[in-house]
């Protein structure tokens, strides 16, 4: 495809991508005029509200709700008999329902739920519902759940309460290992944290007079949601209407369906009138699917000059109560570990278990954040034994450009020794490495993420993404798309493509996405893929308008089309600057010479080299990967065990930036997100009727299962205070699949903080952190154990 | 008929300054100004994130002090002044604040964004020269530490701050030159 060829560079200048813009309608969201699910009132709207269940694992007996429905201001109670179809975001793993109709498996899991006039009055009903359960015995953690295989979460699970075990192997490991001058061991552990976006869930949804439903959520799916709603409520796609308002925020916390769109679908079928159900704050972090728990052993055998020769990984996920994306996250917990180095040989087994917990799924760098912090540390413990400066231990293993990995995923640029490179000169490491006081340290890291993955989610032969552009005799664009902004900028950066290639300035550019009566489909915004592929489509649709106006202008100059370039609201001659006319003139032309104008673009990925010929070697390809390199500094104080972290320099090669002030705020972002999951944050859910406190309750069975923090101040994310100063430095390496060159920026500069902390807080104080979160008492631990000798 | 356990008791008439314009609404007596403006006057730019006063999205201004809608009755605000972000702005141009945080790509979902505003128009207003010569990223790290932001790790939203602080000082340090020299 030309387009693809001519995606990096065009022997010019751009006029919009790379320069330093803010997102186009800023101005709304800083003036309350952005509208988000919550917002959204229509006349007659009734209120949703779900009741949950108090038990971890337990059987639905009976559920009585006539008493709820005899009150007044009660329209219309559902429980989950009435939506009986399972479904999952993954094709392959149904193991949910709307509501639960035979079993809950968490304490939060919805059971039943009612519309009324008012939401104070929907919870009183809610009070009002009698549930019969049998209650069973709760298992909520791997280790309980692996040795009680006749206790089954689901009871039609082939295998106990496995969800998902991969094993692959690449290389012979076990010679590997023999041969190895240096074997480091280690095991690892990595806690649960969530999204946390400052939005709750919220969903809207209405039938309107043509017999449309209308769903509005605060979704980064909607796509999978329309699907799933057309499963699940039994109604036809065409016959509904999914719309993705503006959204505060996701980070993979609204990348699936929730109880709460097909509650209020449901109930706005039953009563005929618009149905709100808005998630509090409390069910936010029962929804969850945030970052798996991990248990990991690994070992890693290295040459004396410090290359990786073998790598042994066995990890066990915490799975929480349903598969969600799990199936994605045990194979990625192995298929993205080899690069940005280059692994000899290596081996995973990884497996998920179901336990009784609110479902974990994909965060922010799904799956691959945790074997990241593992290995990284590993190289640190192997650069330390080999007295290898460890960013020099990294260079060495460097992975490289245009190759293939182990696991066969093609690599094109990769801007990884530049990272290294950015981030060792900012934070002076070569002068300050080893030099710092007791008490204060640096720590590198480096990693790797996919810009989307090759294959859609379901089997199909569709294009992964469309776009369709129409051009105004204003002289404005208007851009479809079905991509779905959730504050990472998708609709700017679909808006700087079309502009860049229409010759237009960025304001006269209209977006209009994420609604399935209007804009083609898209995927979604997840495992960032946003950019590279609606980005190529949007890309392609302009091109093809660029070359229409660029053909009517050149008729009237007498000239070639090359001859004519769009630019800064003028169409150009080449040879000659003086020689212009208005864009608007120029759009003119080519609607009298071509009709009215308008385009589409489609993204289908690469069919050649796009993934591995084994079982599972789809996952994790992806058709251009980004790369990042962070360093951190903190300071410990050894009388308390607290864990300062002053500074965090991250480098993120993003291939080309096409908006370098917002890829900016995703590594800010990222490297926030990852520094509050380091120190500060964890979703964590009390194994066995323990208090937060380490106490016994009095309440004896039935308790267990319980969320430690259902607020956000519990939660504990950081604030304007506790955030350390970040740097964001931005590498570019442009790859022929992105457009433009531009790869991902929203996951990627996330995953190494993690590790680059830890191994900052070993340089500083030689204490080891390999279980997350950080601590002021495992650091006080580490430090009592090294003066009394201990390792 | 209203049932023991669904609050509907009557509602009590609340009038405030809103914005510079005086309202005059009836309210339930348990509900929260939050509620009182998202979902009686249509004022949505204020947000709900937590409805216990973690999060700090849903900050305005009451006589000109920052505080949290979702922790406030609305019969509190009787007689009192209420601004909101939708508020902020003067004579259809964007308040500096606003227009420094578009540029410098402060916002990333919006959704922190008005209650971030507030808070942060609240410690400009009381910026001075004599108080404060120079503008320290810490108190403006302090001014902004009740609002969390999930998306962008504070960091241009403290660039966006610090810049429009350094204009209002510098003016007051133009003013007060000015006025020396004039004697």
């Amino acid at each position: 495809m030309s387009a693809v060829r001519d995606n990096v560079s065009r022997g010019r200048p751009y006029a919009v991508v790379g320069a330093r813009h803010g997102k186009p309608d800023a101005l709304d969201a800083m003036a309350g005029l952005a509208k988000y699910a919550d917002d959204i009132a229509l006349p007659r709207m009734l209120h949703a509200k779900i009741l949950r269940s108090p038990h971890a694992h337990a059987r639905i007996r009976s559920i009585d709700t006539s008493a709820a429905e005899a009150m007044e201001g009660v329209h219309a109670v559902v429980v989950g008999a009435e939506m009986p179809t399972r479904y999952g975001v993954i094709p392959w793993t149904p193991d949910e329902q709307a509501l639960a109709a035979d079993k809950v498996r968490y304490v939060g899991d919805g059971v039943a739920a009612v519309a009324a006039v008012s939401e104070d009055i929907a919870i009183a009903a809610c009070k009002r519902i009698v549930v019969d359960y049998e209650v069973l015995t709760p298992l909520t953690t791997p280790e309980a759940a692996l040795a009680h295989p006749e206790n089954k979460i689901h009871e039609a699970n082939k295998h106990g309460n496995i969800t998902k075990q991969v094993q692959l192997a690449f290389g012979d490991v076990d010679a590997q290992l023999a041969n190895a001058d240096l074997v480091i061991e280690g095991h690892y552990g990595f806690h649960g944290s969530t999204h946390a976006a400052l939005e709750p869930h919220c969903s809207v949804a209405h039938v309107d007079g043509r017999g449309l439903l209308t769903v509005w959520s605060a979704t980064q799916v909607p796509h999978y949601l329309h699907r799933e709603l057309a499963k699940v409520l039994e109604v036809p796609t065409h016959k509904i209407r999914v719309i993705q308002p503006q959204v505060g925020g996701a980070f993979g916390g609204k990348s699936e369906p929730f109880d709460l769109e097909f509650v209020a679908a449901k109930l706005a079928m039953k009563t005929g009138r618009p149905v709100k159900c808005l998630y509090t704050r409390e069910e936010v972090f029962l929804a969850h699917r945030g970052r798996h728990p991990f248990e990991m052993d690994y070992k890693t055998g290295f040459a004396e000059d410090g290359k990786i020769l073998a790598v042994d990984a066995k990890s066990i996920l915490d799975g929480g109560a349903y598969s969600s994306f799990g199936l994605v996250t045990t194979y990625y917990s192995g298929q993205l570990l080899g690069s940005p180095y280059v692994f000899d040989s290596y081996r995973f087994d990884s497996t998920r278990v179901y336990t009784n917990k609110p479902a974990c799924g994909p965060k922010r760098g799904h799956g691959s954040v945790q074997p990241r912090f593992a290995i990284e540390v590993q190289l640190d413990k192997a650069a330390r034994a080999l007295d290898i400066d460890p960013i020099e231990l990294r260079r060495r293993n460097f992975v490289g450009e245009n190759t293939t990995t182990i696991n066969e995923f093609h690599i094109g640029s990769s801007g990884f020794l530049e990272c290294l490179d950015l981030v060792e000169q900012a934070s002076t490491w070569k002068a300050r490495h080893g030099k710092l006081p007791r008490g204060r340290g640096l720590g590198v890291a480096g990693s790797t993420y996919i810009s989307g993955t090759n294959y859609c989610i379901y089997p199909t032969d569709l294009p992964q993404s469309g776009v369709q552009i129409c051009l105004d005799r204003s002289g404005r664009v208007r851009v479809f798309a079905g991509t779905s902004d959730i504050g990472q900028g998708s609709s700017t950066m679909l808006a700087v493509v079309a502009a860049e290639e229409l010759g237009v300035h960025l304001d006269d550019v209209r977006v209009v996405a994420a609604d399935s009566d209007l804009c083609p489909v898209d995927l979604g915004a997840y495992s960032s893929r946003i950019t590279l592929m609606a980005g190529n489509a949007c890309l392609s649709a302009a091109r093809d308008l660029a070359g229409k106006v660029r053909q009517a202008v050149a008729k009237k100059w007498l000239c070639q089309k090359r001859d004519v370039i769009l630019a800064d609201r003028r169409a150009q001659r080449l040879d000659d600057p003086d020689v212009w006319m208005d864009i608007t003139e120029a759009f003119i032309l080519a609607e009298v010479e071509f009709g009215t104008m308008g385009s589409t673009g489609s993204y289908q990925t690469p069919r050649e080299d796009v993934h591995g010929e084994y079982r599972g070697g789809t996952i994790g390809a992806s058709p251009a990967y980004s790369f990042t390199a962070h360093i951190a500094e903190v300071s410990v104080d050894e009388e308390t065990g607290d864990v300062r972290v002053e500074n965090i320099w991250c480098a993120h090669d993003c291939g080309r930036a096409l908006s370098p002030v917002l890829v900016e705020g995703q590594i800010e972002g990222s490297v926030y997100m990852g520094f509050g999951e380091t120190v500060m944050e964890h979703h964590h859910v009390m194994p066995s009727g323990l208090r937060t406190d380490g106490k016994r309750r009095d309440s004896g069975p039935g308790k267990e299962g319980l969320l430690a923090h259902s607020s956000l101040l519990d939660y504990r994310m950081p604030t304007t205070l506790d955030t350390p100063n970040l740097f964001a430095g931005i590498v570019e390496k442009p790859d022929p699949r992105g457009p433009f060159g531009a790869k991902e920026a929203g996951e990627g500069p996330l995953h190494s903080v993690i590790p680059a902390i830890c191994n900052a807080i070993f340089d500083a104080v030689g204490v080891r952190v390999d279980e997350l979160p950080v601590t002021p008492a495992k650091i006080l631990a580490g430090l009592r154990a090294q003066r009394s000798g201990g390792a | 008929m209203t049932v023991p356990d669904a609050p509907s008791p009557a509602p009590v008439l609340v009038t405030l300054q809103l914005n510079g314009e005086p309202v005059s609404v009836a309210v339930p007596p348990h509900w929260t100004l939050l509620e009182l403006l998202r979902y009686r006057l249509g004022l949505t730019g204020t947000k709900q994130g937590c409805d216990k006063g973690d999060c700090g999205t849903c900050t305005v201004r009451i006589d000109g002090e920052p505080q949290l809608a979702c922790l406030t009755l609305a019969v509190e605000v009787r007689d009192r002044h209420v601004e909101t972000v939708e508020g902020l702005g003067v004579g259809g141009e964007p308040h500096p604040l606003q227009e420094a945080f578009a540029r410098v790509g402060a916002a990333q979902c919006g959704f922190c964004t008005p209650g971030m505003l507030m808070s942060a128009s609240a410690y400009l207003d009381k910026l001075t020269l004599e108080d404060e010569p120079v503008v320290r990223r810490e108190d403006i790290a302090q001014a902004l530490a009740g609002n969390l932001c999930r998306c962008t790790g504070y960091t241009k939203i403290l660039q966006a701050v610090e810049e429009v602080a350094q204009v209002v000082l510098d003016r007051q340090r133009e003013l007060a030159e000015s006025t020396t020299e004039e004697p």
